[in-house]
Parts: structure tokens; sequence; C-alpha cells
């Protein structure tokens, strides 16, 4: 079961995030320990049309988006983090027609900077399809958005 | 996509200095708009403002999750037009710093080479917007080169 508070939060921040609109990216649980959300199968988001794999490009931004909201689910309000740095192990290929699961944890927060890992998974998130770590930027209060963010980041 | 069928792309695209029916190929490429150019011995991969590409719209900012697709497949390409390889080159890792905010405009990458082996490829990867010298993200990853 989600936590209805973090869900609502975690779908509002979403939704503002338009490239994950275009993959139709939805959320698909969130609580304290954490965010999974879902990239639904596409042919859109396909690398080789012969084999049907889904590009990395479109299982980095599952993960980069899925690290970056998973933020909301450790802080007590909403801070948009913009991603330091990202790092993705592929274990295996994607199974085609299958839509794509990530989910991400934040393993430590500071005041400046929030440590994050997961996983991409398909039927099983036993069996990943990859690893992730990724850190993001706290802005600090009442620099949200605007001239902080631009400093620094690019992420989601 | 079967080897001869690749390898005569890539070779039709160098002879034609023409890549976009390579690009054209990969759904992907296709929907983030990915374009290359040849200057000399040089390749400089291109990903014009899109809309769609948008992440954080307050900014506004490109998804750092396109950045990232963007430059991890130019890496590929680098790699399938430089190297002879045969095949699709395969992704083992990827790892991606983010340096400045990839503001709504045309973003730029090109890629080095530091290591090939007989199975794997390291490739290093730059990506900027105005300024060159002035990177929005660094990037770095394996591929597997050995086998279809």
């Amino acid at each position: 079961m989600s936590d209805p508070v973090i869900l609502e939060r975690t779908q509002r921040f979403l939704s503002f995030l338009r490239h994950c609109q275009v993959l139709g990216m939805r959320v698909e649980r969130a609580d304290r320990t954490g965010l999974t959300l879902r990239l639904p199968y596409s042919e859109n988001i396909v690398s080789d049309p012969e084999t049907g794999i889904i590009h990395g490009g479109a299982i980095t931004t599952l993960m980069d988006t899925t690290c970056g909201i998973s933020t909301a689910c450790a802080l007590p309000e909403l801070e948009i983090c913009p991603t330091l740095d990202l790092r993705i192990d592929y274990m295996h290929p994607a199974e085609p027609n299958h839509d794509v699961f990530g989910f991400a944890e934040c393993y430590r927060v500071t005041p400046t900077v929030i440590f994050t890992r997961g996983v991409a998974y398909q039927r099983d998130i036993n069996e990943p399809i990859a690893h992730v770590v990724g850190a993001f930027m706290r802005m600090g209060r009442g620099k949200q958005g605007g001239a902080a963010a631009e400093e620094r980041g690019a992420g989601a | 996509m079967s080897e001869r069928n690749l390898n005569d792309w890539v070779r039709q695209a160098h002879e034609s200095n023409n890549y976009d029916p390579l690009l054209q190929m990969v759904p992907y490429a296709r929907l983030i708009g990915i374009e290359c150019l040849r200057l000399g011995d040089e390749m400089v991969f291109r990903l014009p403002s899109n809309k769609d590409n948008i992440g954080n719209p307050t900014l506004p900012a490109l998804h750092g999750g396109v950045i990232a697709g963007f430059m991890e497949h130019a890496a590929m390409l680098h790699l399938l037009m430089f190297m002879g390889s045969p095949h699709l080159p395969k992704i083992i890792d990827f790892s991606i710093d983010y340096l400045r905010a990839g503001h709504y405009r045309d973003t730029f990458a090109a890629c080095q080479v530091w290591r090939q082996g007989r199975r794997v490829a390291n490739v290093a990867v730059t990506a900027w917007q105005t300024n060159q010298t002035e990177p929005i993200a660094t990037a770095r990853c394996h591929f597997k080169v050995d086998e279809p």
C-alpha cells in the first residue's frame, strides 16, 4: 500500500515533467521506503526494431526520474533536487513488449546531498535489468526552481 | 538488423556524408531527435531543442535522462562508425556527471574512444550547449563489441 500523502506528492512531481508524460510514465507505488515508477513498453523507445529491445536512454530516463522523485519519499516537504551524477549497470536487456518498473530509495540524506540507489526490472525485482546509483543536490530552503537550480544540474 | 545491412548502412552514410538513414533506423533516436554531422575526422552529434525533451518546466531544462540517452546513443554510433564493429555495440554500463543545467536549446556531443579491446570498448562523451569548453555533462561508458 502506498502512503497517500507521499503518493500524491510524487504523482504531482511526475506530472510536471513533460518528457516523462511523453513516455507515459506513472507512479506505481510510493511510501516512506521508496518509489516505484512504471515505464510502459512502446515501439517509440526501442533501439532496434528487429529485436524490440528498449533503448538504454529510456531506461536511464526512467531511473533518473525514479531516483530523483524518490527524494520526495525521504524529505518532509517537496524539494526539487537536480541530479549530480548517475551510474547504471546493465544486467541484461529488457524483454520486448513488457513494461519496465523502476524502484529507488534514498539511503543517505544530508543537508546538501541525497544518495539514492535503485533497480530497473520487469517481472521480478530480484532479477533486475539494471542497477542504479545516483546523487542529488539539495538546493536549500526558499531556493527552489529558480536561480539556485540554474546554478547546477540538469536532472528531473 | 543483420550485420550485412548494418555495414552497408554505415558505408553509405560515410560515402554520402548523410547519417540520417542510420539515425532514422532507431526509434528512440527519432523520438528525442538526434542528428549527426561529420567534420573531417570528427563526429559531432546534435540534439535540437524540443519541447518534448523538457524535464523541469520552471527553468525550463532538458530532462537529465534525455541528455544521458543522447550521450549514450552518440557513444554507440561513434563506435559503430569509427571502429569498424560489424554489429551494434551493447551497453554494459553508463555513468554521467551533470555539470550545468541543460537549457531549452540545442545540445551537442562529441566522443572519445579511450580504449577498444577485442571484447569491450571504453568511450568518454562530452555534451555542451553554447560553448564546448563549458560542458553541461560528461559521461563514460563501456560497450560490449565482440558478438552480434
